[in-house]
Formats: structure tokens, C-alpha cells, sequence
């Protein structure tokens, strides 16, 4: 059995370095501010880009988290909040990354024209367990909507974190976590 | 002849929205503890164990175990001496889903209209309802919360009769590798065969409603759900799509006649987060 390699500590917004330092396979564990968008957010970003309006906030070396939180209970930060299939946004990401977008969680494959732009770019993929969401939950310390609160579950939210857990899944240089894990076991 | 009244239905369908969310069914709980104990790889390892401790983590605090609550699928099987009184039966259930997904802090997640403006109704509803009629005085309602990320995997296929027992396989195994990590596994693969178009859908999505690790009581279904599961877990996708021998914990077949003509086969992948909770009246 593989053995997990230490877990090493990333904070945001992420350097040059700290991306090109990252590997696929390595766990990490994630504090700073972070954002989140999913499919609808991701839409009305990519339309004010090309409308040349400005974003509500500024991509460049940022983390956005693909989420859509349960509501928050009262004297929490934060609902459930585990990560969403980020090929859902892959329409959308390459334009994110040419803008400075640095780094990406989510859950799933991505498809060439993201591990393309990221390796143009030195952007990395992290995954978090899809479905943990309570847990993770814990690890966020503060969440506020930034834009596009007509969207509910679906706005931009700025998220505190502290310590989330993650896995570099696809790194800057394209190697892809996801192709090389189950070809190790594959029978 | 036995009156349901419309409000029980509600209250009912609120509960169940409430513990489908926190609440794993002991089945399949027990199934993950099990095949962790399978589990090879680190990666599929550590997926296994964040898992459980999400488990643990909704019960004890009562918080979903997964943000994405779901479209709130309500499988009703109405006694046909069954008399619902004092309101409409499916207002009754929608107007379950709504309590329980406000009271439950629950994420509604619902597009009123798919196309168009897309726009989120508010409170999760409409639930989408499947009734059957059937003997006797009872009211089961059961309620399959399906989250998007699973339910995107889904495929069907009208596969012709010379595709045969091979050819249904093959689509299922696709289907899966296809998915790669994206349904959150392990999944459990609910499969339908044979009936219409319609019909082998709903038979898929049936199969998920089994408890969980269930064999298929025809003992040539239930060795192929055994085969094809083996087979599933040789795709070496594993926990999370990261690597790992355990991509599903069960495969669930229900079959139905079908056409001279025809094959139809439906595959439903469920996350391990695989909610259920029902209620007899």
C-alpha cells in the first residue's frame, strides 16, 4: 500500500512557488481566505469578463472552492459545505485561470482545456472528500456572501478557513491523480 | 377502508426529510464499515475515513451529511383502501419537503424552470412523486434524497435483443468507469432491465430504494449483481475516483418484461452518502 506523504501547509492566496511545489498525490491542508462559485457564479463571472466589467473579486493567486453550503444553523459560521463535480465548470475555468486564478477545489476529472490552461498558468486541482460535508464544515471560520445573493446556495461567498483538508489532484504540470490512482489498481 | 388524514402525510414527509439527511441507514453504514476494512489503497483509506467521521459527525449534531440535500424523490405505495382526507395528497408532500428543508437547514436546490432563468424556487420543492396502487389499507411513503452529482452519472441505453446479457454489462461497466470519481464513491449501481424507456429508468432508480447490499431475489439476478459488482471493483477507480478497490459497495438490478423488439437498460449511480428513510401509515 502507498503510503500518504506528510501533509503539508498551504496558505492563501497561493505564490508561484507554492504551486509549483505542489504534486499531485500530496495531501495538504488549506488555511486563509478562499471563494466560493459554483455553476451559476461561474456564468456571470465569465459573462463580466467578457463584458469587461469588473469581477467582485480579484482572482489573482485565489483558491475558489466549487460549493453550494446548506444554510448555516444559528451560531455557525457555515452549513454542510463538501465540495461539488467540478466538470460542470470546466466551460468556464480556462478564462478564470488566464485571469490569475490560482487554484481550484472540487471533486472529479477535469477535462483538457482546464489541465491545459492550468499548466499555462501553474494552477493546481485540489479534491476534498465529496460528501463529507459536516465535517468539513468545522474548518470554516467565517463565510460571507460577496455577490450574487439572488443565488442562494450559489453565490459568492468568501470563506475563512482553517486547516481544510485537501488533495492535490492534478498539479501544474498536468500530472492527473485521478489517472494515475486507479491505473494502480486496476485488474 | 382506513382515512389518511392530508396532514399526517406532511408531517411525515418533514420527518423523513429530517433523518434521511442526518441520518445514514444502518445498512448502508454497516456496508461502508465493511468494505473499508477491503480497502487497499491510502487514498481510498483516508476517503473512508473522513467518511465515517462524517457519519458520525451529522448524527451527533444533527447536520446533513451532504450539502447537496438532494431532489426530494417521494416513492408512495397507496393502499387502495386507503381514503385521503382534508387536502391534496401530492400538496400534502410537497408541502412536507418545503417544512423539512427550512427546518432542517437543508439546502433547496431546486431550478424552477430548467431551461429558461433557471431560477431556485426557494424550498426545494416541487418533490418529485412516484405512486403505485397497491393492495390493502397502508400508506408507505419512502423518500430517496438524490443528490446532483451522482445523478449527472446516470445513462440509459435501448440496447437491441442480439446486444444480450453481454451488452447490458458491458453499458453498466461503462457507465461507472465513465463516472470516474464524479458520484462520489463508493456508489452503490442501481441498474433496471427490460420494460419501456420510462419504465427502466424508474427501475433504476428503484433499485436504489433496496436495502442496501440486498440481493435481487431471483437467484440469476442476484449473481449477476455479485459478478458485476466484482467486476465494477476491478475498474481500480475507488473511493473518491483517487484509486482503490472499492468503487461501489452493491450493484441492485430490478428487471421487468420487455418488448420483442427490445433491451432497454438504465443505470443509477447512488453516493455512499445514500439516504433513505420511509414511514408506513
Amino acid at each position: 500500500m502507498a503510503e500518504i506523504r506528510e501533509i503539508k501547509k498551504i496558505q492563501t492566496p497561493l505564490t508561484d512557488d507554492a504551486a509549483n511545489g505542489l504534486k499531485a498525490g500530496d495531501m495538504v491542508s488549506i488555511s486563509g481566505v478562499i471563494y466560493t462559485a459554483r455553476d451559476a457564479a461561474h456564468k456571470r463571472l465569465v459573462q463580466a469578463l467578457s463584458d469587461g466589467a469588473a469581477l467582485p473579486f480579484d482572482l489573482e493567486g485565489q483558491i475558489i472552492y466549487y460549493v453550494g453550503p446548506c444554510p448555516a444553523k444559528p451560531g455557525q459560521a457555515i452549513g454542510p459545505c463538501g465540495p461539488t463535480t467540478s466538470f460542470r465548470m470546466d466551460a468556464y475555468t480556462p478564462a478564470l485561470l488566464d485571469c490569475g486564478l490560482k487554484g481550484m477545489i472540487g471533486k472529479g476529472q477535469r477535462t483538457e482545456p482546464v489541465t491545459l490552461a492550468m499548466r499555462r498558468n501553474r494552477a493546481v486541482y485540489f479534491a476534498a472528500v465529496g460528501g463529507a460535508a459536516a465535517v468539513i464544515s468545522k474548518c470554516v471560520r467565517e463565510a460571507e456572501v460577496i455577490a450574487f445573493g439572488d443565488l442562494g446556495p450559489e453565490a459568492i461567498r468568501r470563506l475563512v478557513v482553517e486547516d481544510f483538508p485537501a488533495i492535490v489532484v492534478i498539479d501544474a504540470d498536468g500530472t492527473d491523480q485521478y489517472k494515475i490512482g486507479p491505473e494502480a489498481y486496476r485488474k | 377502508m382506513k382515512e389518511i388524514p392530508a396532514p399526517l402525510i406532511t408531517d411525515t414527509v418533514e420527518q423523513l426529510c429530517l433523518k434521511a439527511a442526518f441520518d445514514l441507514p444502518a445498512g448502508v453504514e454497516s456496508l461502508l464499515r465493511e468494505k473499508a476494512a477491503q480497502e487497499e489503497s491510502a487514498f481510498g483509506q483516508y476517503a473512508f475515513d473522513q467518511i465515517m467521521k462524517n457519519i458520525d459527525c451529522a448524527r451527533s449534531e444533527q447536520l446533513a451529511l451532504c450539502q447537496d440535500t438532494g431532489t426530494a424523490i417521494v416513492f408512495a405505495e397507496v393502499g387502495q383502501d386507503v381514503h385521503i382526507t382534508g387536502g391534496d395528497f401530492s400538496e400534502a408532500v410537497h408541502e412536507g419537503v418545503r417544512r423539512g428543508y427550512e427546518r432542517g437547514y437543508l439546502r433547496k436546490s431546486i431550478c424552477g424552470d430548467p431551461l429558461f432563468d433557471r431560477k431556485n424556487t426557494g424550498d426545494n420543492t416541487p418533490a418529485v412523486i412516484h405512486c403505485e396502487i397497491v393492495p390493502g389499507d397502508a400508506l408507505r411513503l419512502s423518500l430517496l434524497p438524490k443528490g446532483g452529482g451522482s445523478e449527472n452519472m446516470g445513462r440509459l441505453a435501448m440496447l437491441v435483443p442480439s446486444a444480450g446479457l453481454a451488452g447490458v454489462k458491458a453499458f453498466v461497466l461503462e457507465t461507472v468507469t465513465l463516472a470516474g470519481g464524479n458520484p462520489c464513491p463508493p456508489v452503490i449501481v442501481g441498474v433496471g432491465v427490460g420494460g419501456t424507456m420510462d419504465q427502466v429508468a424508474l427501475l433504476a432508480k428503484r433499485a436504489l430504494t433496496r436495502s442496501a447490499g440486498g440481493a435481487n431475489p431471483d437467484p440469476r439476478y442476484a449473481a449477476l449483481e455479485a459478478e458485476w459488482l466484482a467486476a465494477v471493483n476491478a475498474t481500480g477507480i475507488g473511493p473518491q475516483g483517487l484509486g482503490g478497490r472499492v468503487t461501489a459497495l452493491a450493484v441492485h438490478i430490478e428487471y421487468r418484461p420487455t418488448h420483442i423488439t427490445q433491451l432497454p437498460v438504465a443505470v443509477c449511480l447512488n453516493c455512499h452518502a445514500a439516504r433513505f428513510a420511509e414511514a408506513v401509515l
